[in-house]
């Protein structure tokens, strides 16, 4: 390759011109990621023009410049937060000490392991989303997919930023190993669970952004409270693009919602046969939809109980969520925190120790922040007058990690047996017919200002751009 | 708040809100916004109108677009905060009242905002629009007619309506834009370039109330449609339909369309303190406008015209970015092209020109980036925009990009031009 105009196609704010190193590394492996970006990125849309919102400084008017761009040659950047001089370190066993701007070396196996596993989310969702371009509901949704597809691709260039910068040869090998796993393999797959499931249809994207990106919010913004400044830095900069991926799924959501609603009050019925027939989703498989896709998202904060967590807490690696904002003594070590477990056939509480449950800490900041934006959804439902309410299911519900593992909990909480959690499951989570129906109904719409029938319009287009305007061009 | 003047506490502001039906509560804007006038709960996030001071740092980076909304308010009415936090949706843009907006007016020198009788349509994007005129503007007048003047009502006789826009293909009234000259015989109705009047529909509305007036910009100069006479001339576009596209005929645009030469109309006004043209030697205009949004820019044009035999403008420039859909459907569009280069330099941007790539004002404002560069730092240069509502970001979006290309600091210079009057933005 011949060498790339760093501030023109890699717009950065690292002072990439001036790290020979660092060129170096990365010159080794863009390539790489451009052959991954075309073997596994979004299916057959090499030539269409996309109006994309490119991050070309940190300040607010840099951060959001807008123009029909090919995604191959979006530019993917490296941008930090701006940092504090004078920020010190503001919980576990270093407080109060000045935040490290260098990788300490004691603690450099797990900065990297933290690193990785939070890198290696964001090309498996590309490859998850990769056939939903074939089906997309309308050009802005069309749009919306290929906004994220390229963010995502901006934040593994964050974390492999920080590989190179600051692991030297292990970093170049974990940041190469990040293209080499691919979402689903057999052989060679994607670290965490989630992100080896499919995105077949568009109900399940958006539940996904809605839910898994939430998850990725609040990993960065307990990864932005970190002792080591330049992971800070960059989260925090992260953050502000996954809330565009979490609008795409909770707009989503709340526009098929809205849709199912108009047609179930125009033909007045809750039938869920008379509204299948009329395409659009019925709102028990959106619940069930929703019981699958929060329970698979849970289950990635971890194991309830978990040493690692307290470590990474203790050595200043990762906070809390909003860790500033909360009035304890941020060191933790005499607390304790409830969290379930299952004895004699009940659910019930034990307390353990704050510094070992701080996965459960985080999944439950999690789960009320998702249960905001469900009550959200519920307020369309109401506005249209129907009498019908969606919800979240029971925290023991269908996990599969941590010590409700294969607990036989319904979605209400009650706990059943084994036998009686087979046969309903149907009633909870989508099957096979419900998957079907989904798959129906996927049929792209291209034509600008058009949806597709299950999906209504949304309230305002992207950067105030009118109905009907072009947001993908076909070449 | 602390209020301590009495027009202090009748000031009418821009509050900024947030949409709580669309925001998903990402505290995107409460991380960007850089003096902590974000804040939120369990159920929303709000803003605080003791603290914003319309910095827009907040509005590009919310994913939504729920950020970008503001309300016309009283200062000692605005929203409080803990209001705020327990709406459940975006209250709808209240009526002012007119005597507290004139007073408002009368404190700031501006008279363009809240008038009661016209309620003017705001957006985000508005805060950047200068609420003083340019320096050398001459004074207006406001108000001589309206509900709260001695006289509500002028009176104007049609002296001339004829369409200015060619019948497209959808049939007669499709794309239908009507040039009206009335006449206020001996009524005194003095108007500058860019001030609007208000008419009123005869009749009433659904409710049996007298129709609201509506506002047209003067597409005439000072001295009149005709120089010398008491005249004026009004760009006027058939509505037939809504911003959604829903069919509706528009009361007073389609009223105004079918006058007959001889008819007698109701006239309130004249409305507008901040949008007028500098009259100061070496003074350069920029004027970006769609369709009936050129009346203003023909006004100023026209007197530019005028005044060209005394030699005061010979240093300047006038440089005009007028869009429409296809040259059919731009007004003027005759006329326009007999203006001599000398005076003029016109950009046509037209988005629906059979075999051609669809052009937007901001498309044709980029190309000219060499241009427009110098002149967005010149203290001596005027920006006016006016048309639709939609084309308010786009051109805005232009300016900052042209700055940023070339390292130059929006925000600053958006801030420096709208304190100097040298930014104006009227869209409806
Ligand atoms: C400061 C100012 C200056 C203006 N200058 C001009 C001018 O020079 N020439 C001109 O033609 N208009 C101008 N307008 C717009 C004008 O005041 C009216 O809004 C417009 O003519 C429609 O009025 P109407 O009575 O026909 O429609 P209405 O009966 O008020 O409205 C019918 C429907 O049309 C929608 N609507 C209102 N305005 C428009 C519009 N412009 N385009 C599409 N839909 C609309 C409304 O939402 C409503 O649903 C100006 C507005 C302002 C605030
Ligand atoms: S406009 Fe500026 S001051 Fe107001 S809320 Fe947004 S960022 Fe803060
Ligand atoms: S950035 Fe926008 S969507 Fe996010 S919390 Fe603020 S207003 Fe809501």
């Amino acid at each position: 390759m011949s060498g790339i105009n760093y501030s023109e196609k890699i717009p950065n704010n690292v002072n990439l011109s001036d790290d020979r190193t660092l060129q170096r590394a990365l010159e080794q492996w863009q390539p790489n990621f451009i052959n991954w970006w075309d073997d596994m990125g979004p299916d057959g849309s090499t030539n269409m023009d996309v109006y994309l919102r490119t991050a070309v400084s940190v300040d607010p008017q840099g951060w959001a410049q807008f123009g029909h761009v090919k995604m191959r040659d979006y530019r993917w950047g490296i941008f930090l937060n701006p940092g504090q001089d004078d920020r010190t370190i503001h919980f576990g066993d270093h407080k109060g000490e000045k935040v490290w701007n260098d990788v300490p070396g004691e603690y450099r196996a797990n900065l990297r392991r933290i690193i990785v596993t939070q890198g290696d989310t964001e090309p498996a969702s590309v490859e998850q989303q990769r056939h939903l371009g074939g089906t997309a509901p309308s050009l802005y949704d069309l749009r919306n997919l290929f906004q994220i597809n390229v963010e995502e691709g901006r934040h593994l260039w964050a974390m492999v930023y920080l590989l190179h910068k600051h692991f030297g040869r292990d970093g170049r090998e974990e940041a190469d190993a990040l293209l080499q796993r691919n979402s689903g393999d057999q052989d060679n797959p994607r670290i965490l669970g989630a992100f080896n499931e499919e995105t077949p249809d568009w109900l399940s994207f958006f539940m996904f952004t809605y839910f898994t990106d939430r998850d990725g919010k609040f990993q960065l913004c307990a990864l932005a409270e970190s002792s080591f400044e330049p992971l800070a830095r960059t989260t925090k900069f992260m953050l502000t693009e996954e809330a565009h991926h979490m609008f795409v799924g909770e707009s989503g959501i709340s526009r098929t919602i809205q849709r199912t609603c108009q047609v179930m009050n125009e033909l007045k019925t809750d039938d869920v046969n008379k509204l299948r027939a009329a395409g659009v989703i019925d709102l028990p498989t959106i619940q069930r939809y929703l019981n699958f896709h929060f329970s698979v998202t849970i289950d990635l904060f971890g194991a309830d109980e978990s040493s690692n967590a307290a470590t990474f807490y203790s050595t200043g690696i990762k906070g809390r969520y909003e860790e500033t904002k909360r009035d304890d003594d941020h060191v933790l070590k005499d607390r304790t925190y409830p969290v379930l477990e299952l004895k004699d056939g009940q659910l019930v509480q034990k307390e353990v120790p704050m510094l070992n449950a701080l996965n459960e800490v985080l999944r439950d900041d999690y789960i009320k922040d998702s249960v905001g934006g469900v009550e959200r959804w519920n307020k369309v439902i109401t506005k249209a007058g129907i009498d019908f309410q969606l919800r979240v299911p029971h925290k023991a519900f269908n996990r599969n990690i941590g010590a409700l593992a294969g607990a036989n909990v319904t979605p209400a909480g009650e706990v059943v047996s084994e036998a009686e959690w087979r046969l309903r499951v149907g009633e909870w989570m989508p099957g096979t017919e419900d998957r079907a129906f989904i798959a129906s109904l996927m049929h792209r719409v291209v034509e600008p200002g058009k949806y597709a029938n299950w999906i209504a319009p949304p309230a305002v287009g992207i950067n105030r751009q009118d109905a009907n305007f072009e947001y993908v061009r076909f070449n | 708040m602390t209020t301590s003047s009495p027009e202090a506490s009748s000031a009418v502001f821009e509050q900024h809100v947030i949409d709580p039906e669309i925001c998903i509560r990402c505290n995107t804007c409460e991380a960007t916004c850089p003096i902590g006038a974000i804040t939120h709960d369990d159920n929303n996030y709000v803003v605080d109108a003791d603290k914003c001071n319309a910095c827009m740092a907040c509005i590009a980076p919310c994913p939504t677009g729920s950020i970008d909304n503001w309300r016309t308010m009283l200062r000692d009415k605005a929203y409080s905060l803990d209001e705020q936090l327990g709406w459940e949706e975006l209250p709808e843009q209240q009526v002012i009242e007119a005597a507290a907006a004139q007073a408002c007016a009368a404190a700031n020198g501006s008279g363009d905002t809240g008038n009661a009788s016209a309620p003017v349509v705001h957006t985000g994007t508005m805060a950047m629009s200068a609420t003083v005129p340019p320096w050398s503007a001459a004074t207006p007048y406001t108000q001589l007619f309206g509900p709260k003047a001695a006289q509500p009502v002028a009176m104007a006789k049609v002296v001339g309506n004829q369409r200015v826009t060619e019948a497209a293909a959808h049939g007669a009234e499709d794309n239908d834009t009507h040039h009206v000259v009335l006449d206020f015989g001996d009524t005194p109705m003095p108007l500058l370039e860019g001030q609007s009047i208000g008419i009123i529909a005869p009749g009433a509305d659904g409710k049996g109330r007298p129709h609201q007036p509506r506002q047209y910009s003067i597409a005439s100069a000072r001295n009149g449609e005709r120089p010398g006479y008491n005249n004026a001339s009004i760009t006027v576009k058939r509505v037939l339909q809504d911003h959604n596209g829903n069919a509706v005929r528009g009361v007073a645009s389609n009223y105004v369309c079918d006058l007959q030469v001889g008819d007698t109309v109701q006239v309130v006004g004249p409305f507008g303190a901040s949008f007028l043209m500098p009259n100061h030697p070496g003074s350069h205009i920029v004027m970006i406008c769609t369709g009936t949004g050129s009346a203003p820019m023909r006004a100023m044009t026209e007197w530019r015209r005028r005044e060209a035999k005394t030699g005061k403008f010979a240093d300047s420039q006038l440089l005009l970015f007028f869009g429409a859909r296809s040259k059919t459907e731009l007004p003027y569009f005759g006329p326009l092209q007999k203006l001599p280069t000398s005076l003029i330099t016109t950009h046509l941007a037209l988005s629906r020109e059979s075999n051609q790539p669809k052009r937007y004002v901001q498309d044709a404002m980029l190309e000219q980036a060499a241009a427009l560069l110098p002149l967005l730092t010149n203290p001596n240069a005027y920006f006016y925009v006016c048309g639709l509502k939609a084309m308010e970001a786009g051109v805005l979006h232009a300016l900052e990009h042209i700055c940023t290309q070339n390292g130059l600091d929006w925000p600053n210079i958006s801030a420096e031009m709208k304190a100097k009057g040298r930014l104006h933005l009227e869209t409806y």
